[in-house]
């Protein structure tokens, strides 16, 4: 009974944020009810027993994706008047490819198909189960190809970000380690003989 | 006593989806939002994920989740990355001035 009122309550909340992401004006509150909508959500995750994903969904969306998001909004000079532009005129054609599709997605979701039968209910886990070690067990053993792709892919992208945004300023003055190192006291300083000026 | 059913988080991703098709409809202007509509479609799929794998007791399920999570992470930090330098070459980020393959 309890799950039922938590699920509607961040459900609510959830279809709530992600309505006022895509329609506030300014993409900073956008992304900030973005990261509201990943929190809600990740409460939905916990009544699903996914308590592992649920709390890296918020560690790696609101910790590390939406800090991104927020840092580059931040960072680059939006015009929003001119990202506004065409929002009315496409908001019916908006909103009805999106009733559509959720007319057609609920005639599928609420078939035959998908209703569970009285008594096929799942069963609540053991006092000692864990989601993180049972997750674990199937990621290294069965799935561990597709777990070493995904480090790949995260290496790649890791790659690829740094050397898109990577520049050399041709104007910066930096310091050369290696030439400083490798310096020898005959190349910055000569000794002059000179006459004394007594004689 | 209202339990909780499959339908019910299946009706929950269907609309989290509908909104964000939604959301890059009316917002085509501003790619920012439309990269936002993207992880918010993702977070939907993986909820479908999620309630199959608790109903059907399948940690099949989950597995597919984490790596969907690893993929939409790089996808957005390539994606802001582009974004970024996009913007330092034309100064704009607007979708309509990137009409040009080369420039």
């Amino acid at each position: 009974m309890i799950e039922t009122i938590i699920f509607y309550v961040f459900a609510v909340a959830t279809v709530t944020s992600a309505c006022a992401v895509v329609t506030v004006r300014n993409p900073v509150h956008a992304a900030l009810f973005l990261v509201l909508t990943f929190f809600t959500s990740a409460v939905i995750w916990m009544t699903l027993e996914a308590e592992f994903l649920a709390i890296s969904l918020v560690l790696v969306y609101v910790g590390a994706v939406m800090v991104l998001f927020i840092f580059v909004v931040m960072m680059l000079d939006i015009n929003v008047a001119r990202m506004r532009e065409g929002f009315v005129r496409y908001l019916p054609l908006g909103l009805a490819v999106a009733v559509i599709m959720l007319l057609m997605m609920l005639s599928v979701v609420t078939s035959d198909v998908f209703v569970m039968e009285v008594g096929s209910e799942p069963v609540a886990k053991a006092a000692g189960y864990s989601n993180t070690k049972a997750l674990g067990a199937v990621l290294y053993t069965d799935s561990v190809f597709a777990f070493e792709i995904a480090a790949v892919i995260l290496l790649v992208a890791i790659i690829a970000a740094i050397s898109l945004t990577l520049r050399k300023r041709g104007k910066t003055k930096y310091q050369s380690p290696s030439a400083q190192i490798a310096v020898r006291k005959a190349d910055r300083l000569r000794i002059v003989k000179m006459p004394s000026s007594e004689d | 006593m209202m339990m909780l059913t499959l339908s019910h988080y299946l009706i929950l991703a269907a609309v989290l989806f509908s909104i964000s098709i939604a959301g890059i409809v009316i917002n085509r202007k501003n790619i920012i939002i439309l990269l936002m509509s993207i992880e918010l479609m993702l977070l939907s799929v993986n909820l479908n994920f999620l309630a199959f794998s608790h109903y059907l007791d399948d940690i099949a399920g989950q597995v597919f989740v984490f790596f969907i999570l690893t993929v939409a992470a790089a996808e957005a930090a390539i994606g802001l990355a582009i974004l970024v330098v996009l913007f330092r070459n034309r100064g704009s980020i607007n979708v309509e001035d990137i009409k040009e393959l080369k420039w």
